[in-house]
């Protein structure tokens, strides 16, 4: 369980989130509003790349921003990015492999863990191969890949979808949806794509000029008239 | 297949040069082993981390200046003088690093040279390596011709014996680089590469592997210090210039960053070819300048992986062009045009004409540049 209690963030003048207190309990819970809405701030926070000017984040009981940014992923916290970031230089293998030596999961069982989080994926590339020959998807499942070796406890996922056709991200949701009950972990899911959000979310939170605007039921939180006009506008009278 | 080429090439190093060439050749393939070193630090701050360092030649100068002195106050054990040398400009290197890493890209490349730039004048203003009496003995006399030359190794006093203890360590120092390159390190490294927030993310300590990485270069390059300074017998502060560091830069990025060949690459253009064109062909070395800026320009434009890389490729184009296996693209076209326009102004200067040999050269990075989508 993640436990946000009034978290701020102030870049000067901009407040790109705004006295938020969320509760992200267990499974798959979605993260959504427009751009801007301060969803990748979040994560950077959660990562340690941000400094909130305010607010606490406490994680299956820990104060997570006491704890060093690097420090985070050997506690379990795992991110992707909005553009890949599979490192091109090393092979599949060793993409993962090095997330697990930075993790407190244990030496001996690295390369049974690597190859394990590689199949989960789905990924038809063989471990061997150098990333920078791999296509969209693939670099995408070797992220999540990433994202999964070394006992995660909390899994980031900030839009792995983006770019990816339909039958792609259908593949990719499947994966997601997994993630909690093959390794644990609670996984909190960035994207634009409704029908992944939909598919992959028990619960989603809505955020909005940085300021959480609705949370509950995935299938709630959509129909929920404050969440449509965020996304789509509301008719001002002039 | 690396491994076959690397000991063949080893095999060759050890055994057929030192029975064909003469003693002078032997001297410079000494210091190509000795600057492949420095260029392999490079590669590795900068192919491997993504960090440019412009000062390797001055942690090679302080090298030299610790063995220098180390030799002649103590009387400790040639291997041991190379390993307590590479640690002391391991230190300092750190330590630059320290304040170096905090920053990146061009800032970090100012930094670095600015360093390169300080070292040449405490250099100078020590008289450096002044004296040859103890640690810090000292003469005032400006003819150093009367000091005691560093001692070398008992297994390598003469030139070609030394040059084969050269090349062994030479070759353990690219066996250590590869066994970072491969391991825990390496892959450290490649991850700060792509990006340092992604790094972070993944649990690397960015601050930790890139001193790492700095310390290893300094390492590296103190011993190939300490190394100089017993070929040298007695070294001179005006062989060292700040603008070494960026001449290695740009030979050791010539030769090719992202492999461990390309520094060897890189020390012989250093080293080989200004010997080729002083003592062997007669033509000012200085002239080589312009064939490293050219080539570099050629490098950055259209082959990040340099020649190590590029080479091959090139050569398997050729192949298939003449082969009339495909049809000649405009990039294999202009980027064969470029390459040969570098070679035939090698050419040029060696045997016609310094001036036509130049004007050929230039033509290299323009042929480049139009290679380009």
């Amino acid at each position: 369980m993640v436990e946000i209690e009034n978290l701020a963030v102030r870049f000067g003048g901009v407040i790109p989130i705004d006295g938020v207190s969320l509760v992200f309990a267990s499974g798959t819970c979605g993260l959504i509003g427009p751009n801007g809405a301060g969803k990748t701030t979040f994560f950077n926070v959660m990562s340690g790349f941000v400094k909130p000017s305010r607010g606490t984040i406490t994680a299956f009981g820990e104060n997570l921003l006491k704890m060093t940014d690097y420090r985070r992923a050997r506690w379990g916290l795992r991110r992707t990015f909005q553009t890949e970031m599979a490192i091109e230089q090393l092979s599949v293998y060793d993409n993962v492999a090095m997330i697990h030596e930075h993790s407190s999961a244990k030496r001996a069982t690295r390369r049974a863990d690597v190859l394990s989080a590689i199949e989960f994926v789905g990924l038809t590339a063989s471990p061997k191969s150098q990333v920078r020959t791999l296509n969209v998807r693939d670099r995408r499942l070797v992220e999540i890949a990433r994202a999964v070796v070394g006992q995660p406890r909390v899994v980031l996922l900030d839009e792995p979808a983006a770019g990816l056709p339909d039958q792609e991200t259908e593949h990719l949701g499947g994966v997601i949806r997994r993630i909690p009950e093959q390794f644990g972990a609670l996984t909190i899911l960035v994207d634009h794509d409704m029908s992944l959000v939909s598919a992959c979310c028990e619960t989603t939170a809505v955020l909005d000029f940085g300021k959480l605007i609705a949370s509950g039921p995935t299938a709630e939180v959509l129909r929920n008239e404050h969440v449509i006009n965020a996304y789509l506008g509301t008719e001002e009278e002039l | 297949m690396g491994l076959v080429s690397a000991a063949v090439l080893l095999l060759v190093a050890l055994f057929v040069l030192p029975a064909i060439a003469g003693s002078d050749w032997i001297t410079t393939f000494t210091s190509v082993a000795i600057y492949s070193i420095v260029a392999l630090g490079f590669s590795v701050l900068y192919g491997r981390v993504g960090m440019i360092s412009l000062g390797q030649v001055a942690f090679l100068s302080i090298g030299v200046w610790a063995g220098t002195r180390l030799a002649y106050a103590t009387s400790i054990p040639f291997p041991l003088l190379l390993v307590v040398v590479g640690a002391v400009v391991m230190v300092i290197g750190t330590l630059v690093g320290l304040t170096a890493i905090r920053l990146s890209g061009l800032y970090l490349a100012l930094i670095t040279l600015m360093f390169a730039g300080a070292t040449t004048v405490v250099l100078s203003v020590w008289d450096f390596p002044n004296g040859g009496h103890g640690f810090t003995g000292h003469t005032s006399v400006p003819d150093l011709s009367g000091l005691e030359n560093v001692r070398r190794p008992s297994v390598g006093v003469g030139d070609t014996a030394y040059y084969r203890y050269v090349v062994i360590v030479a070759a353990l120092m690219f066996l250590l680089a590869l066994a970072h390159i491969v391991s825990k390190p390496g892959r450290a490294w490649a991850a700060i590469r792509e990006s340092e927030p992604a790094a972070l993310a993944a649990g690397v300590n960015v601050t930790f592997y890139k001193l790492w990485a700095f310390a290893l270069a300094s390492f590296m390059a103190g011993v190939a210090g300490c190394l100089l300074a017993a070929l040298n017998g007695v070294s001179r502060a005006i062989n060292f210039q700040t603008q070494d560091s960026l001449t290695l830069a740009a030979t050791a990025l010539f030769g090719g960053v992202f492999s461990v060949w390309g520094a060897l690459i890189g020390g012989i253009f250093y080293q080989l070819l200004p010997f080729l064109f002083e003592a062997q062909w007669g033509v000012n070395p200085n002239f080589l300048l312009v064939v490293f800026g050219a080539g570099l320009l050629q490098v950055l434009l259209l082959a990040p992986g340099g020649l190590a890389d590029q080479f091959p490729k090139d050569m398997a184009n050729l192949g298939r062009l003449l082969a009339r296996k495909v049809p000649p693209t405009r990039q294999a076209a202009f980027g064969l045009g470029s390459n040969f326009a570098l070679i035939l102004g090698i050419v040029l200067i060696v045997t016609v004409s310094p001036l036509l040999g130049l004007a050929a050269i230039i033509l290299a990075p323009i042929l480049a540049a139009q290679a380009l989508d």
